[in-house]
């Protein structure tokens, strides 16, 4: 799926980073814990929050996703959006719940992180 | 293209700052590519130094993290002034924490931090004086495939 796909599946918004939104991707990694991101987050994964701060960013840049969504129209402050800026990294954000944008992920075979050995 | 050889880099972390929190870790990070480190490595080395870098955010006053590069091995030195941690041991196991609330909603917090380092590194070394603060050696071999 290509993340424009993704944004039009989840019906959200760009904030930043418009140019990767051809670009495919397969994973997806869902959660409120930057901690479990870092522990278990895997490179090019798109990785929906609802952590709106500036550590969500750096986070995302760390593990090298491709994209951040953020969940119940939850958006970054100014900080957060520069720092995406400059990091190169997409950031959308939809309206809708996090269940709701993990399951119509799902539905479209977008598949999750590896599970714990 | 940067000489591999005798690279050093040093880094001031302040703590309780949570706008810079992980800026030096992104440095790293954005150092290691540019010298055309594996990025495998370069992923594990930058999930190492930034959960050490938000450890000196979230409980020190300050810190001094080091990168240091040969061509054998990848080197992070970090050094705090701090509470220091009582039983090692025990901060190294997956899901102990002394984490305030405000931590937490900073999406950290989890416990998780100690020992995902570990898990990244090929070596780690904690040393710790209460009530003086903590040192990190943590290091990671070029020619390895990595564990994570």
């Amino acid at each position: 799926m290509t993340l424009r796909e993704l944004a039009e599946l989840l019906e959200a918004e760009v904030i930043c980073g418009e140019h990767h939104l051809d670009e495919k991707f397969e994973r997806a990694g869902a959660s409120d814990l930057m901690s479990d991101v870092l522990a278990f987050g895997e490179s090019g994964i798109v990785l929906l929050t609802g952590l709106a701060n500036a550590q969500s960013v750096r986070t995302a840049d760390i593990i090298e996703a491709k994209a951040v969504v953020y969940v119940r129209g939850k958006k970054p402050n100014k900080e957060g959006i520069e720092l995406a800026k400059e990091s190169n990294i997409l950031l959308l954000s939809t309206k809708f719940f996090m269940y709701k944008a993990c399951g119509l992920l799902y539905s479209r075979e977008i598949v999750g992180v590896r599970n714990l050995k | 293209m940067v000489s591999r050889h005798n690279l050093s880099h040093t880094f001031e972390i302040k703590g309780r700052d949570f706008i810079k929190a992980g800026s030096a870790s992104i440095n790293i990070k954005e150092i290691l590519r540019e010298l055309g480190i594996d990025p495998v490595i370069v992923r594990r080395v930058a999930i190492a130094s930034y959960e050490a870098e938000m450890n000196v955010v979230m409980y020190a006053n300050k810190g001094e993290m080091t990168l240091r590069l040969n061509p054998k091995v990848i080197q992070i030195t970090l050094e705090d002034e701090g509470p220091g941690i009582e039983n090692i041991e025990i901060a190294m196991q997956e899901g102990y924490t002394t984490a305030t609330d405000e931590i937490r909603e900073m999406g950290f917090g989890a416990g998780m931090g100690l020992p995902n380092i570990k898990k990244n590194a090929d070596m780690f070394e904690l040393k710790s004086t209460v009530g003086k603060g903590t040192s990190y050696n943590i290091v990671f071999y070029l020619n390895s495939k990595g564990n994570s």
